[in-house]
């Protein structure tokens, strides 16, 4: 089991976050209250839809809040129906002098906007061979994750439950069968409402969290983005320290006959 | 099955009564449940339901923060002609009101452009009459081509096309298709609708579909307020809105609420809709479609706008002008209707954000499109 020391980073494509909470930048009130959350979370990543801004205006009115030396500012692709529509977009903040990351959203429901795995793969394919360090959002779907990684993704991004509804992990054990198996950092993304659930994700093992709507639509974002802050924090240490397999037995924590094993 | 086939099963007297008889019981099921059976809709458009009206407004609003946050896109309609070959009784630009007539011409059309884009517009609904020998599609996607370098998002509120006609203005950078179908009774509508090719009534009805399968990513439609029972054209508003949903999975249905505006010709709504009716439909809408866009534009006055805005709309326009031409020159044409809400698009802007929301002018790249 691994120890909790001072160096513990998150590690993507070889570039240090000492949070392991991300931010998305939708559905706040105003650009105010959005940055007043993010300061308060502690994220350093902080992901902003293409779709949403002007790239090259400077007075964009989410843009010009979100301090570039301070955050990775992370475009993602939500909007798109397919790998070319992604593709063009990653393109575009590259062109327009964005870092080349890029969160790959390929949502082609506008309803649940779940990701499409087979456009999702193909996009991945194109960026990660033009250079960019793609973090894609995904079902959670082992295999899916595997394929990815073997392509060279710099993270995976499972669905906990479909973007905006709160509903926490709904997807666990195939969450766990993609940290058992990742060989990128697992960021759990989407459905996580409250903070006992990014919690329950990082005491799970997963590297990090990301989480947009539980922040925004609360009546205090700010307020509930130090929260998770905390949540992610401490599900992170519990994970370092060993969480202790459940037993159906109760085990007495001095046991009687312990002495017959001496 | 195509929506012609499904509205058949519903015959207007029949949605009438069953929703008029809804009772206490019928409502309270309706608040209580998690997805809206049709029935249930039906319970919450009926007058047994405006008992229930703040308990529908409340939850109204939570589904709305949740799947949308609180964000309210901003848009402006672009008319670029007032000419019509129809006569809807209802309707300014009715080819029998003696009205200055004007089709822009690509300058006009980009200098009308460019003063909505120094506005701040980035989403941009390009309006037309009915008068294809004058305004054909040529014309339109020419139009849309000059004035794609200026806007995020640009959709259509023309005559009906073909899909070939739809897949065209998708080529030249339009996302967006909006079509009101008016009234989905039928015989009313032949009745309002005397002569011109929006006469044909399953034309216009089948007209999302096309646009649907042409690829259009985002899919308005809406009843005109005034014309028939607003708790009937209610819910085929809503049977329409998801039908297009199961069908289009990958365009999003937006929904409006158009009320009738005093115009030329003078005509006074059949069924008039009050204020209560609006919030009551809006509400309802909202709780049977959890995820549509719902729309409100400047016909309804800038105090009742301010109002309705935490009740489920996410989308407003502004500064709103229903003539050619008329926000680069004070209009020497007319408008479609009298504008209610006149307040600047700065004004209505500074008020979303005093309300806690965010006002957003784009949500939407050309990227998405361009090849």
């Amino acid at each position: 089991m691994a120890n909790k020391t001072q160096e513990d980073y998150l590690v993507i494509n070889g570039r240090r976050f000492r949070s392991r909470l991300m931010v998305g930048t939708g559905k706040f009130s105003s650009p105010q209250v959005m940055m007043e959350a993010i300061e308060a979370s502690g994220a350093e990543i902080v992901t902003v839809a293409l779709r949403r801004v002007e790239l090259n205006n400077p007075e964009d009115d989410l843009l010009k809040y979100i301090d570039t030396e301070k955050y990775l500012l992370l475009p993602n692709t939500s909007g798109a129906r397919d790998a070319q529509e992604a593709v063009r977009l990653a393109r575009l903040t590259r062109a327009a002098g964005c870092e080349p990351w890029v969160k790959l959203e390929v949502t082609p429901d506008p309803y649940y906007l779940l990701p499409d795995p087979v456009e999702t793969l193909k996009a991945a394919e194109i960026l990660v061979k033009d250079g960019f360090t793609v973090l894609p959002y995904i079902n959670a779907d082992p295999v899916l994750a595997k394929r990815l990684q073997d392509i060279g993704t710099a993270t995976v991004m499972p669905l906990g439950a479909p973007i905006g509804t709160n509903r926490g992990i709904r997807t666990k054990e195939q969450i766990e069968i993609i940290i058992e198996q990742a060989t990128v950092p697992v960021v759990v993304d989407a459905g996580l409402g409250a903070p006992s659930h990014a919690a329950e994700a990082m005491e799970m093992g997963a590297d990090a969290v990301l989480v947009n709507t539980a922040l925004a639509v609360t009546p205090n974002p700010k307020l509930m983005a130090g929260a998770f802050k905390k949540a992610v924090e401490a599900g992170r240490e519990a994970f370092l320290a060993g969480i202790p397999e459940k037993s159906l037995k109760a085990q007495a924590s001095s046991p009687l006959t312990g002495f017959l094993r001496e | 099955m195509s929506f012609l086939e499904v509205i058949k099963e519903f015959h207007p007297k029949d949605v009438a009564q069953a929703i008029e008889a809804k009772g206490p019981e019928d409502v309270e099921h309706a608040l209580g449940a998690k997805r809206l059976s049709l029935d249930d809709f039906m319970a919450l458009l009926s007058p047994c339901a405006e008992a229930y009206l703040e308990e529908m407004a409340q939850k109204a609003h939570a589904i709305t923060v949740k799947r949308f946050g609180k964000t309210i896109l901003l848009y402006a309609p672009l008319y670029i002609s007032n000419e019509c070959s129809n006569s809807c009784s209802y309707c300014g630009f009715n080819v029998t009101n003696k009205i200055p007539r004007k089709t822009l011409t690509l300058d006009e059309i980009e200098e009308e452009a460019k003063v909505l884009h120094n506005q701040g517009f980035r989403h941009v609904l390009l309006l037309t009459g009915e008068a294809p020998s004058r305004c054909g599609l040529d014309y339109i996607e020419a139009a849309i081509r000059r004035i794609r370098p200026l806007f995020s998002s640009i959709a259509v509120e023309i005559y009906p096309l073909d899909e070939a006609g739809y897949r065209r203005l998708i080529n030249a950078g339009v996302d967006g298709l909006t079509v009101y179908q008016e009234t989905y009774d039928k015989d009313l509508y032949l009745n309002l609708h005397p002569r011109g090719k929006k006469r044909d009534y399953v034309w216009r009805l089948l007209t999302p579909e096309r646009g649907g399968r042409a690829g259009m990513r985002r899919i308005g439609i809406g009843a005109l307020l005034g014309l028939s029972d607003f708790r009937v054209d209610g819910f085929y508003t809503g049977l329409h809105a998801m039908y297009l949903q199961k069908h289009f999975w990958r365009t999003q249905v937006t929904v409006s609420f158009p009320r009738i505006r005093p115009a030329e010709g003078g005509f006074r709504p059949l069924s008039p809709v009050t204020d209560k009716n609006l919030v009551q439909l809006i509400c309802a809408m909202r709780l049977l479609i959890h995820d549509a866009g719902l729309v409100l534009s400047t016909r309804e006055s800038a105090e009742l706008r301010n109002n309705l805005l935490p009740l489920g709309i996410t989308q407003m326009s502004a500064g709103s002008c229903t003539a050619p031409g008329g926000y680069s020159h004070k209009a020497d044409t007319a408008g479609q209707f009298e504008i209610h809400d006149t307040r600047t698009p700065e004004d209505v802007f500074s008020y979303i954000r005093s309300r806690g929301y965010d006002p957003v002018w784009k949500d939407w790249d050309t990227a998405f499109l361009s090849k």
